[in-house]
């Protein structure tokens, strides 16, 4: 599959920048070959993933506010559909991560990522959520998300402007649609295993394990 | 200024009084207490709002900077400090009997420094983890990551509280207390929900849908950056600012400026003053305009959130055209600003001035007269002004309480004393009081630009600076109005050119603070709607 | 006086009726049309919610001064469509600790409840597809079920949040249902039936809420009220009240579980409004005025199902409006406004219905000339 074949309604593929990244994205998603039955059907589930992300804003800090622009009335995310915002992890398709994550916020922002229910996407919007952004050198701040979390998509800018959060949604749904969602193929970036270490015993973390609840008292 | 000197001569008899920028008196820790006490209690000039407390660490000694001023009068202002020598184990007096905006501010000091308070009933660390290792301000903090190490496992939350108490006899006892009772019914607000304004955590023991006990936790996005300024230059530090308050960052940034132009003289041409001013005062109404949206979004008002944010819009078109910031705009800088205003500028801030003024008109028809807006804001969080005043709630909500507290009225900076405004004071101390009051002062803003906009002077946008900006050894505060309330700079300088310490005072952590106290008693749908009414921001509570 | 009916699906059904039964055998013909209109109900059943959510995100989008999902198609129609697909396909997770029994029936009970009372209502003259005679009581005993979902979801869930949302869902629902059947029951002492078909029959020169006047018109005020709060949507959302409770009792439904909540709210919202058509405006029947025949023909050129969809359409749209203007009632409020408010107005009310009804102070036994009952 060619990255031009992806269409996004008005936004033409060569509009897009950093289309290599999403062919060699879709290169080694089809390096098997496709059924084409299987092809089809994927594309119509993809068409619908891909018009219906329903996001969760994980928004810590400024880029909240921007994130909150972007859903008002002066540039309206619902053109795209994606004006549910879902406060439940539960029923939300993209996370988008807005704002610095400390180590204190650490495991909750892995927690409710683990929370939500697949097919399910990252957006990492602002500098903090990349790479710490200008908190970089200090001695809490984790220095990007796809430390804890695997990211589809990097919104940079600090704060981004709207037009970016929508360039970076608009990108996400031309990876949703490259997916092949009924052979589960989609890779996902691999995030720094070195959080996934238990600090008390030095051991790595079964996430299995450890997302098993802890017993809850008070309901008896 | 005798009568005060008078006052700490005979409340603390080692006080070494000096006279720098502002009136300081240092005191051994035993004699804290008392002079405080002194201070608090007097009847000519009760020194009864904290404004800010400082940990510090000079090296040799750790201690802290109290800065203090009298409720009815704000242009004076006393600033306390007290030292101790034990490194290992820092043990100061608490003043929280005093002033409840000690509480947090302790709480914070002990996380950050190591010191803790002795008759402080909860002496839990604020903003860091129960398990932190070192104390990040201390000089001698160790940075290694390995010592703090990210995961993503989740820990509970620990329900006990340390205290350390003197009993009558004048000896220290350790002991735990419990925050809520075993069969409590508690439920977390936050950190990640839909309405705290950011990541606020409250753990809210509820009896029925009513609120019994509140539990505040913080350090979310605590991001060090007090720690951080101590390694950058301060042009540097401007940047940082603005990502604290980030919904005022505008008048963050100004605050520092000013702190470092009074410190190393540098003087401000007029017409930076002015594009200073006008830029305040619009960052000042995209402030209230989010607090007003938000706070109907938390009333369950979805189109009224909608309605507040597109008119937000108008002033981050400017601002946009201006700087090409939307949020966050880099305007000021030490000496001056960094751009001049467009051509076109007068004329769109003229055209906004009527704009905002019919769709506040609206607001009230829509909004503010509603039936169930009204029963849902009137009356409910009651505030009284003295726990305004000794909680040290600031900006609208603590003028809705009747305090007198606008820092442009009382210690005006910029262009505040050329101009005419009327500061927005409303006795009711209610959720409605503070709404109404940002609307208002909405109002004032827009008339203080029209005072501004015709009249700036042609010239230089930017003051003569040098290259590298040294502040000469010393203690220097400033205060601004943001849209929050009181944001205070402090700058210990050895004469480098980074800070030896920077603190900020936050309005928004004083506003945080008075939670538990004015929602206890509500129930859990007026919790979040006195939330918003107190409109804090929560990064620059965790800084 | 027969008129002409050109679009009226009554010809086709009776068609259909015939064919069935030459061919096949009486019971046969029945389990066969019993299934047709089966399929046919919970296809207008997805249809109607589907639309209806893409309605009002658009509508949503006009009052907020936005424009709402323009990109899937004209206007974005299908947005709905696109939603739906991935709905279905999205993980249903299981969770550990919660009542897995009743966390997985809980949403069909509320799916349930709105299907079967969707069923009982007159779309159009001949679409009704089972015509009980206690066919109000009917839909109000239905429409109570769903409350039992929401408890048990928010019981099931062992979720806090949902917990407190199913609490306060039960209070309100149960509070506010009263008011429902009392205002019903109104118009039930006016028209001397509970039978749909026949409400809808004596209201064809006048509808009840002017034939009753006052007492009618109170009465469909509180069944609009009350109908919006049974619905759970805003102001009376206090159930999910997202910026309290994250999303209330479905906090923890995932995928299609979801999606039944989901719908179902949209769905209710349509029944109330269809209720409301029914019983108070007319129901599916056209304006008609007596005597003026050729007035009444161009009215029948209408058929009967737009007729009763435009009417609920015109009550949806007030719902909406309501729902994106007022800031959320609180829960004291809210029970209020039922105990102390509505329910003595709705028994003050129910009593002056009877005595006019009694007294003969009815639009038709003022005017019978009027209406052709002289």
């Amino acid at each position: 599959m060619d990255v031009k074949k992806i269409k996004i309604k008005a936004f033409p593929a060569e509009e897009f920048k950093d289309n290599d990244s999403l062919q060699a994205y879709i290169d080694e998603l089809n390096a098997e070959g496709t059924n084409v039955i299987i092809g089809k059907l994927d594309e119509m589930i993809n068409w619908g993933r891909a018009n219906s992300l329903w996001p969760l804003a994980f928004a810590t800090s400024c880029c909240g506010i921007e994130f909150m622009a972007a859903a008002a009335a002066h540039y309206d995310l619902a053109r795209f559909g994606m004006e549910v915002t879902r406060n439940s992890p539960r029923q939300a398709d993209v996370m988008i991560v807005a704002g610095t994550i400390v180590n204190k916020m650490a495991p909750l922002l892995r927690r409710v990522y683990d929370q939500m229910a697949e097919p399910k996407h990252v957006v990492a919007m602002g500098a903090c959520s990349i790479s710490g952004g200008p908190f970089t050198n200090s001695y809490c701040v984790i220095n990007g998300v796809d430390k804890l979390i695997p990211v589809d998509v990097y919104v940079p800018g600090c704060p981004p402007r709207p037009e970016s959060l929508f360039y970076g949604l608009l990108q996400l749904q031309r990876k949703v649609k490259a997916d092949k969602f009924i052979q589960k193929k989609r890779i996902v970036r691999p995030y720094r295993p070195e959080t996934l270490i238990n600090p008390k015993t030095g051991e790595p973390i079964d996430m299995e394990v450890c997302l098993e609840p802890t017993p809850d008292t008070s309901i008896e | 200024m005798e009568t005060i000197k008078k006052i700490i001569a005979q409340a603390a008899s080692d006080a070494v009084i000096e006279e720098a920028q502002r009136l300081t008196v240092t005191v051994p820790p035993k004699q804290l207490h008392p002079l405080m006490k002194a201070l608090h209690d007097n009847e000519e000039l009760p020194f009864d709002y904290l404004i800010s407390l400082i940990g510090m660490d000079w090296g040799d000694k750790l201690g802290v900077i109290y800065l203090l001023s009298p409720s009815k009068d704000l242009t004076r202002e006393l600033v306390v400090i007290t030292a101790t020598e034990d490194r290992g184990n820092p043990l100061l007096y608490s003043v929280t009997d005093l002033y409840e905006t000690a509480h947090l501010n302790e709480r914070e000091v002990y996380a950050m420094f190591g010191i803790r308070f002795i008759n402080n009933p909860d002496m839990r660390p604020f903003l860091l983890d129960d398990t932190w290792n070192g104390f990040p301000l201390r000089k001698d903090y160790d940075t290694d990551p390995a010592r703090n190490p990210v995961t993503v496992i989740s820990s509970e939350v620990r329900d006990d509280v340390p205290r350390i108490m003197e009993d009558e006899n004048g000896n220290l006892v350790e002991s735990t207390t419990r925050v809520f009772e075993k069969d409590d019914y508690i439920i977390n607000i936050g950190p990640q929900h839909p309405s705290t304004h950011g990541v606020m955590h409250f753990r809210t023991a509820l009896n029925g849908e009513l609120i019994k006990k509140i539990d505040v936790r913080s350090g979310y996005i605590h991001r060090g950056i007090e720690k951080l300024c101590e390694s950058l230059t301060y042009p540097q530090i401007l940047h940082l600012t603005d990502r604290l308050d980030y919904l005022s960052a505008n008048i963050n940034r100004h605050a520092v400026c000013m702190c470092v132009e009074k410190a190393v003289g540098i003087e401000v041409p007029p017409r930076a003053q002015y594009i200073r001013t006008i830029m305040d005062e619009l960052n000042r109404i995209s402030s209230h305009l989010l607090a007003f949206a938000s706070h109907c979004n938390d009333l369950g008002a979805t189109t009224a959130f909608i309605y507040g944010m597109r008119e937000r819009e108008h002033v981050l078109d400017i601002f946009d055209k201006t700087c090409g910031g939307r949020l966050i705009i880099n305007q000021d800088v030490i000496g001056g600003v960094m751009f001049d205003i467009y051509p076109d500028f007068q004329k769109d801030v003229k055209a906004f001035i009527p704009y905002m003024r019919k769709r506040l008109k609206e607001y009230e028809v829509f909004f503010s007269k509603n039936p169930i807006a009204l029963r849902r804001m009137v009356d409910v969080g009651y505030m009284s002004r003295e726990d305004a005043i000794t909680y040290g709630v600031t900006g609208p909500a603590g003028r809705g309480s009747g305090w007198s507290c606008d820092v442009r009225l009382h210690k005006p900076y910029a262009l505040y004393e050329q101009v005419e405004f009327t500061e927005v004071i409303r006795t009711e101390g209610d959720s409605y009081a503070r709404y109404l009051n940002r609307l208002d002062e909405i109002e004032q803003a827009l008339q203080i630009i029209e005072q501004l906009i015709d009249n700036i002077p042609e010239g230089e946008i930017q003051g003569k600076v040098r290259p590298i900006i040294r502040i000469p050894e010393g203690r220097y505060f400033q205060s601004v109005e943001t849209g929050k309330g009181e944001f205070t700079v402090f700058i210990e300088s050895k004469g480098n050119k980074h800070p030896y310490r920077l603190k900020f005072r936050s309005p928004s952590m004083a506003a945080v603070s008075v939670m538990p106290l004015i929602s206890e008693g509500e129930f859990l749908a007026d919790f979040i709607g006195i939330g918003g009414s107190m409109d804090y921001v929560i990064p620059d509570i965790d800084r | 006086m027969n008129y002409k009916q050109p679009l009226e699906l009554t010809g086709l059904i009776a068609n259909l009726d015939a064919f069935f039964r030459e061919h096949l055998s009486p019971f046969w013909a029945s389990v066969v049309e019993g299934l047709l209109i089966l399929i046919a109900i919970v296809a207008l059943y997805a249809v109607i919610a589907l639309a209806l959510i893409y309605v009002e995100r658009k509508i949503t989008g006009f009052f907020q001064s936005r424009l709402g999902p323009n990109r899937l198609g004209k206007y974005g129609s299908i947005q709905s469509i696109a939603d739906m697909i991935k709905i279905l396909i999205k993980e249903i997770i299981h969770i550990n600790r919660a009542d897995r029994f009743l966390f997985y029936v809980a949403p069909f009970f509320v799916i349930g409840s709105s299907l079967m009372a969707f069923g009982a209502i007159p779309f159009g003259k001949g679409l009704q597809a089972v015509d009980f005679k206690m066919g109000v009581l009917y839909l109000i005993a239905v429409s109570s079920i769903g409350v039992l979902g929401v408890l048990l979801a928010g019981w099931s869930s062992n979720n806090k949040y949902s917990m407190l949302g199913a609490m306060r869902s039960g209070a309100q629902t149960i509070s506010y249902e009263l008011s429902a059947a009392f205002s019903l029951m109104t118009v039930v002492v006016l028209a001397g039936t509970m039978q749909l078909s026949e409400i809808v029959e004596s209201q064809r020169y006048v509808w009840n809420i002017f034939n009753g006047h006052i007492p009618a018109l109170v009465a469909f005020v509180i069944f609009l009220i009350s109908g919006h709060a049974e619905t759970n949507r805003g102001p009376f959302d206090l159930p999910e009240a997202e910026g309290e409770l994250t999303a209330g009792y479905h906090t923890e439904y995932s995928g299609i579980q979801f999606g039944y909540y989901y719908l179902a709210e949209y769905l209710n919202m349509f029944i109330v409004a269809a209720i409301a058509t029914t019983v108070f405006l007319g129901g599916w029947m056209p304006i008609q005025v007596h005597g003026w025949d050729g007035f009444n023909q161009v009215m029948w050129y209408i058929p009967s199902y737009v007729w009763f969809f435009g009417k609920t359409a015109l009550l949806i749209f007030l719902s909406l409006w309501v729902r994106w203007t007022f800031p959320r009632l609180r829960i004291d409020i809210l029970l209020n406004l039922e105990w102390k408010v509505l329910l003595p107005i709705n028994l003050f009310n129910i009593v002056m219905m009877v005595i006019t009804v009694l007294a003969g102070w009815t639009l038709t036994d003022l005017f019978p000339n009027l209406f052709g009952l002289a």
